[in-house]
């Protein structure tokens, strides 16, 4: 099922068999994946499909019930807690709502990992900090405090401090939405910008299509807790699935129902006052 | 990051003050300043029944307080208790045969030895015993002795 | 009637999956503390917004406190003729049990509550989650230099409610209503004692302020992350600590008791 011409040693994530379920829901029903070294692999869904889980387990911050998940080789559900540690500050995560502390300003946001991490001096944290600020162009913002960003701003800043260690792989969880289409345009190009720039490894969850096929090298499609398909953008866009047609395309009816199901609509209002 | 050091000030009052809050609780709230820093010599009274007697209690002359209570044992061969009280250095020209009594202070408040001074021209030593004590009062005996007195005089 | 069974059986289970919550909580926290050691900015930060902030109240609430036992003991001593016992009982009243057991609930009601609202806001808001992924662990960033800012806290606000409390008896009792200036502390200085009443008193406040900082800690950082639960998780804050402190009151005056 998997491309069998990429060396295995490229592949920095990879899942197998993943199983993982919430209360009684089950999100994941074996789920197989391969993140590559230097690419853009972009995991797509409708919502709930769990595509933010799935980053959480990559990150061992949830443990899978069945499969394993190796980043780099290690089985991030069996790291002990130090080892784990270690691993994180190679991966940088990106959350929705930016995650930023709200009591500290932008620079010392994006200080923040740093001076966790490391003894430097105060001078070389701001060369580094305004580094990755300029980066993501916010450099004149760093006095301000996080609730005086907007969503796209703290979403920058989130990224200036996502990739202050300067990690091996960063994971997107849905950069794009609730964006305005020129601050969706500005994360589409940093995204892309930062993984060459960086020669990073991205993760990037979305339901975007438009634009996460813009910037990805690869695609999985996530559906009811599998792997419906996967490819590159071109390859999905002529899947044979009517299911995927339905999602890259965003069709309101399909094999996904327009309509959550119901009695038939006219037994429905015969029943009166009675439901 | 730049009023840190205003921070560390208030934080610093705040922490002295809370141990000033502490040191006025021990010193004027309670009897800790009364006994601890007083330096004395001891002197033993032997008594038939102390009551309700505790270690701590006041040693007064004349109301005035000159010692405290700092031990109470007992004699396994004469069945006393003994008493060692704790009286301040500069009440040092106390009469050898001063007399100690166990009294109550108030009607029910705590009870306490007060010292009454006698005549002899020597004073009293560290390790000295008062010769003449008299026991606390056990309301109990009283009254057994009153409806006694009584009982005998109706007949 | 399997059904009202079942509910309560769902209940216990609950209540003590909650209670091992709580435990493992606070072991990590204690596990995660030793470095803070080395780290004094982070603990002098909350002991700003934690202990110094909740002085004023406090403060004011320990000097009504001790001006009311002014004026109710008086009336009662008065009837007795031993007026001169007023500061004893205000001192005793204060030092033993309303210092220690009030100052820890108002400290839940004023820094509690915010501690919650606060660790319940940063898990709403992914900024926990957050730190793990940055490879900080938030409950030794986060929550170990709260949990002993507080600590701390707690028995010092409750010597100053206490000692301040004292001062509000002593302007009452003295000041308006005429009882002796030296009777009143020297009754104090030979009734209350250092060992038993002001240490016990200490000693009370400081297993208060564990529990204070633990409840507060602990219900935001088990907050359903939603505005509803961190709202539910504020209010337990303050059920929870007020229950816990007048119950180990009670624990702690029965066996200081002798």
């Amino acid at each position: 099922m998997l491309d069998k011409n990429t060396h295995p040693d490229d592949v920095v994530v990879k899942v197998r068999d993943l199983v993982f379920s919430r209360g009684s829901r089950r999100i994941f029903n074996g789920v197989d994946l391969d993140i590559r070294r230097g690419q853009v692999t972009a995991i797509m869904g409708p919502s709930g499909t769990g595509k933010t889980t799935l980053l959480k387990l990559i990150g061992g911050q949830l443990r899978p019930e069945r499969g394993t998940i190796e980043v780099e080789g290690q089985n991030v559900a069996q790291l002990s807690r130090r080892k784990l540690f270690e691993l994180r500050k190679r991966m940088g995560m990106l959350f929705q709502s930016g995650a930023l502390l709200t009591d500290l300003n932008v620079y010392d946001n994006v200080a923040f990992p740093i001076r966790e991490h490391t003894n430097l001096p105060e001078s070389m944290i701001r060369d580094l900090v305004l580094m990755k600020l300029e980066a993501v162009g916010l450099r004149g913002a760093r006095g301000l405090m996080p609730s005086e960003l907007s969503g796209g701003m703290a979403r920058r800043v989130a990224l200036a401090r996502a990739v202050a260690l300067d990690p091996m792989m960063i994971m997107y969880d849905e950069p794009f939405t609730g964006q305005d289409p020129i601050s969706m345009g500005v994360l589409v190009q940093l995204i892309d910008r930062l993984n060459h720039a960086l020669s990073l490894t991205s993760i990037v969850v979305s339901h975007d299509v438009a634009e996460t096929s813009a910037i990805a090298d690869y695609i999985y499609v996530l559906s009811d807790g599998k792997v419906v398909d996967h490819g590159t953008p071109e390859a999905l866009g002529r899947s044979q699935s009517q299911w995927v047609q339905q999602f890259m395309q965003g069709l309101p009816d399909g094999p996904v129902p327009f309509h959550f199901s119901a009695p038939p609509y006219g037994e429905d209002l015969l029943a009166g006052g009675k439901g | 990051m730049f009023h840190n050091r205003n921070l560390e000030i208030v934080v610093g009052l705040f922490v002295a003050l809370g141990f000033a809050a502490l040191f006025i609780l021990a010193m004027k709230v309670s009897n800790l300043s009364a006994f601890s820093d007083q330096e004395g010599y001891s002197v033993s009274a032997r008594f038939d029944n102390i009551g309700g007697l505790k270690v701590q209690a006041p040693v007064t002359m004349a109301g005035v307080r000159v010692g405290r209570v700092e031990g109470i044992g007992f004699d396994q061969e004469t069945f006393e208790a003994v008493v060692t009280l704790k009286i301040y250095n500069e009440f040092k020209q106390l009469p050898r045969d001063t007399s100690a009594s166990i009294f109550t202070s108030g009607l029910l408040g705590e009870q306490y030895i007060a010292l009454e001074a006698g005549g002899d021209v020597k004073n009293l030593a560290a390790g000295d015993e008062f010769k003449i004590t008299q026991s606390a009062l056990v309301l109990e005996e009283l009254i057994g002795q009153f409806l006694f007195k009584a009982a005998e005089g109706g007949e | 009637m399997m059904d009202a069974l079942a509910k309560l059986g769902r209940g216990a289970l609950d209540f003590f999956e909650r209670l091992g919550r709580g435990h493992l909580f606070l072991m990590y926290v204690l596990a995660g503390s030793p470095p803070l050691l080395l780290r004094l900015r982070l603990w002098t930060q909350q002991m700003y917004s934690v202990g110094v902030l909740s002085l004023l109240i406090v403060a004011v609430a320990g000097l009504f406190v001790g001006m009311v036992l002014g004026l109710q003991g008086y009336n009662t001593l008065v009837d007795f003729g031993s007026e001169e016992s007023l500061g004893v009982m205000v001192a005793l009243s204060l030092v033993q049990e309303l210092g220690p057991v009030l100052a820890a609930v108002l400290f839940a009601a004023r820094a509690g509550t915010s501690l919650t609202a606060e660790i319940g806001l940063m898990k709403t808001t992914e900024q926990l989650s957050g730190m793990e992924m940055m490879a900080v662990d938030p409950l030794q960033r986060v929550i170990a230099p709260r949990f002993w800012a507080s600590f701390v806290s707690v028995p010092l606000l409750a010597a100053i409610f206490s000692a301040v409390g004292v001062f509000g008896g002593y302007f009452v009792g003295v000041g308006l209503l005429g009882v002796d200036d030296g009777a009143f502390w020297s009754q104090i200085q030979s009734r209350v004692d250092f060992h038993e009443d002001v240490m016990n008193g200490v000693i009370k406040s400081v297993v208060f302020g564990f529990v204070a900082a633990w409840i507060a800690l602990f219900e935001g950082y088990d907050a359903v992350p939603t505005s509803e639960g961190v709202a539910r998780a504020t209010t337990r804050t303050v059920v929870h600590t007020s229950i816990a402190v007048l119950g180990l009151d009670f624990v702690l005056t029965a066996l200081m008791f002798d």
